[in-house]
C-alpha cells in the first residue's frame, strides 16, 4: 500500500496517526529540509545570517540552500548582530517572512535590544497594528570544548520576554515540523537548537510537515515519575527512563518542545498521573526555566504530589572548558537516574 | 518650489509646532501621563523629507516622534488620544508617546530605544528590493543615535545590498544633555557616509526648502535602485530634552539666541512671501486653520472611551 502523505494542517497532524513516508535525517538535515520547503511554498521566506551562503551555516543548516534559492534570499549578512537581526525585523514588519540566524546563542547579547525591546513588543506597543513574523534560529549548548562563551543555555532570558516565543526541538522530526511551524508563525519565534544534536539521526516525515507549537509530547509513557524536559536533555532522560526501567521505575518523560507557549495540561496531567516531578535542564539552575515549571505544577497539582517538585539542572557556572570540567557541569543520564530514584524514593 | 507645495510644507510645519505647543499644555495639565519630547524647531526635517513619501513607502521615527508621525500624514485626534491614554488612540493607550505607529501610512513607529529604529528601516528597505518594488524607507534618527552600534551596522548592509533608505539624521546639537560638539571628534557627521561607500549630505535643518531639494535627490535616487544616503540636518530643538528638563546644561542666552535665530517656520514665512509664493494674510490663514484644526483634534480625542482593559494573548500575540 502506498504511504499517505503528511496531513497539512497542524490538528490534522495531531489527529489519528495518518502513515507518514519518512526518511532518516539528521537533526541539522532535517531543519535544512524545513526551510527548503518553506521557502519553495512561500516568496517571503528569506534567510539571513553569517557564514549561511557558500559555506552553509556553522552548523551546515543552510547547506545547499545558496544554489538552489540564490543570494537574494540567502542573505549572507556581515559579522553584525544587531543589524542582521534588527533587518530581519524591519522585514517582518513590512510583510516578509525572515529567518536570522544567530550562530551561537551566546551572540544574543549583541543583538537582544531588537529581539526584546522592537520584535517582541511591537505588536503590543502599536496597539495591534503590527505583526512581526520573524524567527531567530540560533544554537546553545555545552559539549564541544568551546567553553565559555560559546556554550550557554539562554533560554530562560527570552522566555522571560512577553511578546516572543521560545522552541527546543529534541529530534530530527521535531526540527523539522517546529520550524516549518515557527516560519509560517505571526510571531517572533525564538528557535533554538543544541549544538550536539546537529548529528542525531531519526525518521522525519518528507514533504510538509508542521508541529504546532505549544504542545508538549510525551516521548516515553510511565507511571511512577514524570520527567519533564526539552532539547538535548529529552535524549538523555530516554537514555535514563530506559536504565530506570531495569530498576523497575517507569519514568514518563514529557518533552515540552515549546517553553513558550507551554503546554501546562500536558505537563499537569502527566504529573496527577505518576505524582511526581523532575523537571530536567541543561541552563544553569538559578533562575532557569526548571523553577518555572516546579512553580507551576506546585501551584496547580499540590494535592496530587507524593513529594515535592524538584529540579535538576546546570551548574551555576560559565561553562569550563577541559572536558571533565564541562561534563560535570551539566546533568548527566547517570545524574537523572539517581535523581528520579531518590524522588521516587522519597 | 511651487506655490502650493511651499504653502503645504509651512502647514506642515505649523501643524507639528502647533501640535506640540498643545501637547505640552495638556502635559501641564496632567491629562498625559509619563513623558513626551517637543519636535519644536526641527519641524522642516520631518515635512521637507515625507513631502516625497508616498504612504506605502516606510519610516522609523523616534522618542522625538510627533513630527515625523504628523508629516507622514497620521491623524491627529488619534495621535491626541493616544497621548491621553485613550481605545481611540493609535495603539489603543498600549503604547503613548513614545510608540506611537501608523502602520496605514508606513510610519514604522517612534522608538524609546535611541537609535533602534535604524536597522528596522534598513529591514523596510529589504522588503522594498525583494519585492520588486519602487518603495523606499526613511530613518529618523539623532545625533546621539548617529553613536549607536545600530548605526554602523545599517549603514554598512544597506551599502553593500544597495538598499532603497534614507538615512535622516536630525542633528539638535544634543543628546539629553550631552553637545554634539563633545560627543563628535568630527564637526560634520556627513563626513561618516564615505566610510560606508554611500553619498554624504549635510543641509541646514531650519530651511525647509533645503531639506526638501537634498530629500528630493536622495529618495529620487534610492527609488531607481541607487541605494542609500546619509543625510545630516543641522538643527536645532527649542524645548528641553523632555517637558520639564531644566536644561543645566545650556544657558539661557543659547537657548534664546538660537530660538529666535533657528526657527523653520519664520524662515519659511520669510522666503514665502519674498519669493511671491504666498502673502503674510495667506499663511496667517494657515495658521487659523491649523488652530481650529488642532482643536477639533483635541475634543474627539478627550471625548474618547479609556483605553480598554489587556486582553492576553490578543494583545501581545498574533496567535497563541
Ligand atoms: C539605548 C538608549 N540609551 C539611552 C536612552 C535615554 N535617552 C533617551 S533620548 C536620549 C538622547 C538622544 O539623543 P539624540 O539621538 O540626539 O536625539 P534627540 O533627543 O536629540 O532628538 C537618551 C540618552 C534611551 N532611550 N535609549
Ligand atoms: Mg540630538
Amino acid at each position: 500500500m502506498p504511504p499517505t502523505r503528511v496531513p497539512s494542517s497542524p490538528a490534522a497532524v495531531l489527529g489519528p496517526a495518518a502513515v507518514q513516508e519518512t526518511r532518516e535525517m539528521f537533526y541539522a538535515e532535517a531543519l535544512n529540509d524545513a526551510l527548503r520547503l518553506e521557502m519553495q511554498r512561500d516568496p517571503r521566506v528569506i534567510v539571513l545570517g553569517e557564514d549561511i551562503a557558500e559555506h552553509g551555516g556553522a552548523f551546515q543548516v543552510t547547506a545547499g540552500l545558496l544554489a538552489e534559492f540564490g543570494p537574494d534570499r540567502i542573505r549572507q549578512t556581515p559579522i553584525s548582530e544587531i543589524g542582521l537581526v534588527g533587518t530581519a525585523v524591519g522585514a517582518a514588519l513590512t510583510g516578509l517572512r525572515p529567518v536570522a540566524e544567530l550562530m551561537y546563542i551566546d551572540f544574543s547579547g549583541l543583538a537582544i535590544d531588537q529581539i526584546v525591546n522592537q520584535a517582541a513588543q511591537n505588536r503590543f506597543m502599536f496597539g495591534g497594528q503590527a505583526r512581526v513574523p520573524l524567527v531567530v534560529r540560533t544554537q546553545g549548548g555545552s559539549g564541544r570544548g568551546n567553553a565559555a562563551q560559546h556554550s550557554k543555555s539562554l533560554e530562560a532570558w527570552f522566555t522571560h520576554v512577553a511578546g516572543l516565543k521560545v522552541v527546543m526541538p529534541s529530534t530530527p522530526a521535531d526540527a523539522k515540523g517546529l520550524l516549518a511551524a515557527a516560519i509560517r508563525d505571526d510571531d517572533p519565534v525564538m528557535f533554538i537548537e543544541h549544538k550536539l544534536l546537529y548529528r542525531t539521526k531519526g525518521a522525519v516525515p518528507t514533504g510538509e510537515h508542521l508541529v504546532p507549537l505549544g504542545r508538549a509530547d510525551v516521548k516515553r509513557e510511565g507511571t511512577d515519575v514524570t520527567i519533564v524536559t526539552w532539547s538535548r536533555d529529552v535524549l538523555l532522560s530516554l537514555e535514563a527512563a530506559a536504565k530506570l526501567a531495569d530498576l523497575g521505575i517507569a519514568a514518563e518523560v514529557v518533552d515540552v518542545r515549546s517553553l513558550v507557549p507551554l503546554d501546562k495540561e500536558k505537563i499537569l496531567s502527566s504529573v496527577r498521573k505518576t505524582r511526581r516531578c523532575l523537571v530536567v535542564h541543561e541552563a544553569i539552575k538559578r533562575g532557569g526555566y526548571g523553577a518555572e515549571i516546579a512553580a507551576i505544577v506546585a501551584e496547580e497539582a499540590f494535592d496530587d504530589l507524593d513529594a515535592p517538585p524538584r529540579r535538576l539542572a546546570g551548574v551555576d557556572t560559565p561553562i569550563p572548558y577541559a572536558q571533565p570540567l564541562e561534563l560535570g557541569v551539566v546533568p548527566q543520564v547517570a545524574d537523572i537516574v539517581k535523581a528520579a530514584r531518590e524522588l521516587v524514593a522519597g | 518650489m511651487d506655490k502650493q507645495t511651499a504653502l503645504h510644507l509651512y502647514r506642515v510645519m505649523r501643524t507639528i509646532r502647533r501640535f506640540e505647543q498643545r501637547s505640552t499644555t495638556l502635559f501641564g495639565e496632567n491629562k498625559i501621563w509619563g513623558t513626551i519630547h517637543s519636535y519644536a524647531g526641527e519641524e522642516a526635517i520631518a515635512a521637507g523629507v515625507c513631502e516625497h513619501l508616498r504612504d506605502d513607502d516606510w519610516i522609523t521615527s523616534t522618542h522625538r516622534g510627533h513630527g515625523h508621525c504628523i508629516a507622514k500624514r497620521a491623524e491627529l485626534g488619534k495621535m491626541f488620544a493616544e497621548l491621553l491614554g485613550r481605545e481611540t488612540g493609535y495603539c489603543r493607550g498600549r503604547g503613548g508617546s513614545m510608540h506611537i505607529a501608523d502602520t496605514s501610512k508606513g510610519n514604522l513607529g517612534a522608538n524609546g530605544i535611541v537609535g533602534g529604529g535604524i536597522p528596522i528601516a534598513t529591514g523596510a528597505a529589504l522588503t522594498a528590493k525583494q519585492l520588486g518594488t519602487d518603495q523606499v524607507a526613511v530613518s529618523f534618527f539623532g545625533d546621539g543615535a548617529a553613536n549607536q552600534g545600530t548605526f554602523h551596522e545599517s549603514l554598512n548592509i544597506a551599502a553593500i545590498w544597495k538598499l532603497p533608505v534614507i538615512y535622516v539624521c536630525e542633528n539638535n546639537q544634543y543628546a539629553e544633555s550631552f553637545p554634539a560638539k563633545k560627543a563628535f571628534a568630527i564637526e560634520d557627521i556627513s563626513v561618516r557616509a564615505a566610510g560606508y561607500g554611500m553619498p554624504g549630505v549635510r543641509v541646514d535643518g531650519r530651511d525647509v526648502a533645503a531639506v526638501y531639494a537634498a530629500a528630493s535627490e536622495a529618495i529620487a535616487r534610492a527609488r531607481k535602485g541607487g541605494g542609500p544616503t546619509l543625510l545630516v540636518c543641522e538643527s536645532y530643538r527649542h524645548e528641553g530634552h523632555y517637558y520639564g528638563d531644566p536644561r543645566k546644561y545650556q544657558t539661557k542666552e543659547e537657548i534664546e539666541g538660537w530660538k529666535t535665530a533657528f526657527d523653520p517656520l519664520l524662515d519659511a514665512r520669510g522666503w514665502i512671501v519674498r519669493d511671491g509664493l504666498g502673502t503674510e494674510a495667506e499663511l496667517d490663514a494657515i495658521d487659523r486653520a491649523v488652530d481650529d484644526e488642532m482643536e477639533r483634534a483635541v475634543a474627539w480625542a478627550e471625548a474618547g472611551p479609556p483605553a480598554s482593559p489587556l486582553k492576553f494573548p490578543e494583545d501581545i500575540y498574533a496567535s497563541y
